[in-house]
């Protein structure tokens, strides 16, 4: 019953003793209104960076990848690190919007859109690195299995490669057929509201013809169901394919059973971090505090310590099993991480995914959004390192001390990198502006939650008051 | 023939679900009700049955894998047989991850079509008929259908009063007219 919902001892999710008005008018105006001086700031970095990314692109595929850092030795590095980066930055939007919808987790509600879009454009960022990588990117369709005129020669479907081009267009599709579909009743709000002639049309084909119909929000919250409960085990096996390109290897530190959990654990942390630093941008610029309140930021620190946790003990088990297993390579490559000539790197991981997320037991520090900022920066930050030490200290040094290398990007490879960051965060300023960034009608079903009737006028039904209606 | 409809505007979605549950209770019958979101529980009252779209899902899923399963093994092992690092053909251990992929594709994307033409959800060029004004926004809309000439108008507003009511019209076919104002006459 939904009554439950009005107790006490619940925290309310939305402040503001808002009406169901309220709330489509709050998110509505944004679209409607001037966007502040801050977005268009936000905005002009942003194609800043994404124009230099364009620059360093054009360069590297009309000249070759040989102007970037690698060599016969280290074959994998810095696009590879980038690639399994923004993947892993895209699990915490399908986190919040599939998983935390299965364990009906109502503070979903504020962030689920914008978390979803989050994932959408790191995949996005994710896809463009291995087609970059594979320096004649007009070739790319090479990898789907169609019938061709060369035997047809089929894809091997026994490599990680291929699967992972699978996991990733399908996260693709499903990500983006979910944040749709989501979309739908809110384009429909949009649609009855606007007095734009272009906007109107715009809303009205996208929305479907969608009239309220409790027929279809029936038959909506069944998809719904469904689709979290695809969508669920799809991010488990995206990661987890992603870290099977590394771990069916015979390379020391990259041939363990540990990687997949190790790495969903890790995407789902450093995606966290990344939802914690958008949502704070976001609700400043957009002026979203009474939706996106102090209680979502608190619980998204608290997946953050537990999936930090989870990954610091993938970090001393796989280090134990290295030392403990008598397998020389094995050894050597740990030890090499901790010591050799990345250890700085190695360093720079531990501090910022095992050290700085402890300070998020600390109540003051989860309510200081500044700290907050910071710490979550910094995690970001770690992040792109881990898969930076796992991939590069890895192949750098390996089996014949003959042909160890050593690897350092070159500004080409860096110029990519902050160009996917400008891509990521043009699109998301872009969504920002044109799209509701708040779910209007799931947060009008958890609009009443916690709340308890304060006045009689109030139209919330404490359980005494409908004693005395029936 | 042209039906009758009587429409209910609620503003609150308990008041809906009360006036719902009562209205059937009461043996009226419930064409559909509008509503802003979704309202947990009003379903049942209205008597809706569980939809049917879990075994599309489940259909095109199976559909989507063993359709996906048999491609990889007839690409590897029939259409052009290549010996990769000495495994089987066939390697079905090796195909797993693919179709599972295609699997949650097929379902999630075809459940998602399905929903569509069910629902006749399509791109639309203009603005469609709302049925009331707010629908989208706060305002919930009951719909009954008037099925003989012994159903009481009156009798269903004092119903629906009890509900905080905030406007009550009835339609021939989809035809507003607004009893408040007769009412008013």
């Amino acid at each position: 019953m939904a009554h439950v919902a009005c107790s006490p001892l619940r925290k309310q999710l939305i402040l503001g003793n808002k009406s169901y008005a309220d709330v489509t008018h709050d998110v509505a105006d944004l679209l409607d209104q001037k966007p502040s001086a801050l977005w268009y700031v936000g905005m002009f970095i942003s194609v800043a960076m994404l124009a230099l990314g364009v620059w360093a692109t054009t360069y590297q595929l009309m000249t070759g990848i040989g102007t970037w850092g690698l060599n016969n030795t280290v074959g994998w590095a810095f696009d590879i690190t980038n690639f399994v980066f923004w993947i892993g930055i895209g699990h915490a939007g399908t986190l919040i919007s599939a998983i935390l919808f299965l364990f009906k987790q109502k503070w979903r509600t504020s962030v689920n859109r914008s978390a979803e879009a989050m994932t959408i454009f790191a995949v996005i960022c994710a896809g463009l690195f291995p087609i970059i990588h594979m320096g004649r990117p007009w070739l790319a369709f090479w990898v789907i299995p169609y019938p061709n005129l060369r035997g047809p020669l089929w894809v091997n479907f026994r490599s990680p490669l291929v699967w992972d081009m699978f996991a990733i267009s399908t996260y693709f599709i499903i990500s983006l057929t979910f944040w749709y579909v989501g979309l739908i009743p809110d384009l429909a709000t949009l649609r009855d509201r606007t007095t734009s002639k272009i906007k109107k049309a715009f809303y009205s084909f996208f929305s479907l013809g969608w009239n309220g119909s409790n027929r279809t929000w029936s038959r909506y919250e069944t998809v719904y169901m469904l689709l979290a409960g695809l969508a669920t085990p799809l991010v488990v096996s995206v990661h987890t394919i992603v870290s099977w390109d590394f771990a069916t290897s015979v390379i020391p530190g990259w041939h363990t059973t540990i990687f997949p959990p190790y790495f969903v654990a890790g995407a789902v942390f450093s995606g966290f971090a990344m939802v914690l630093t958008l949502m704070l941008i976001a609700r400043k610029v957009m002026k979203l505090e009474e939706y996106i309140t102090l209680h979502h930021i608190e619980s998204m620190c608290k997946i953050i310590i537990a999936t930090a946790g989870m990954v610091g003990l993938a970090y001393i088990t796989e280090f134990f099993v290295a030392l403990y297993s008598g397998n020389e390579f094995e050894r050597f490559t740990f030890i090499n991480r901790a010591l050799g000539p990345y250890a700085w790197a190695y360093w720079t991981m531990v501090t910022c995914n095992l050290v700085v997320p402890q300070f998020f037991w600390s109540k003051k520090i989860r309510q200081n959004l500044t700290a907050v900022f910071v710490l979550v920066a910094l995690i970001n930050v770690g992040m792109w390192f881990e898969r930076f030490v796992i991939i590069v200290t890895s192949l750098s040094r390996d089996y014949l001390p003959s042909s160890w290398a050593h690897y350092s990007p070159t500004c080409i490879e860096v110029a990519t990198l902050i160009g996917s960051f400008g891509l990521f965060f043009t699109l998301f300023l872009l969504f920002v502006r044109y799209l509701p960034v708040i779910s209007i009608g799931e947060v009008k079903g958890v609009l009443k939650y916690g709340r308890v009737a304060t006045s009689p006028t109030e139209t919330i039904h404490t359980p005494v008051r409908k004693e005395v209606a029936v | 023939m042209s039906a009758r409809y009587l429409i209910g505007v609620f503003g609150d979605e308990h008041d809906l679900l009360e006036a719902t549950r009562e209205a059937r209770g009461q043996g009226y019958k419930i064409v559909d009700a509008y509503t802003p979101f979704a309202v947990h529980g009003l379903d049942e009252a209205m008597g809706l049955r569980p939809s049917k779209l879990p075994w599309v899902c489940f259909g095109l899923g199976l559909a989507g894998a063993v359709a996906k399963l048999w491609y990889q093994i007839w690409t590897s092992a029939t259409s052009w047989p290549v010996n990769v690092g000495g495994k089987p053909l066939s390697s079905v251990p090796a195909f797993v991850p693919v179709t599972f992929e295609i699997m949650v594709l097929f379902a999630g994307v075809g459940t998602v079509l399905a929903f569509f033409i069910v629902s006749r959800l399509r791109p639309r060029k203009k603005k469609p008929d709302v049925l009331y004004e707010g629908v989208t926004n706060d305002r919930f809309v009951l719909v009954l259908e008037e099925t003989d000439a012994a159903f009481d108008v009156e009798r269903v507003r004092a119903m629906f009063q009890q509900h905080h009511l905030i406007h009550l019209e009835e339609r021939v076919d989809s035809i507003p007219r607004s009893l408040d104002e007769e009412v008013q006459r």
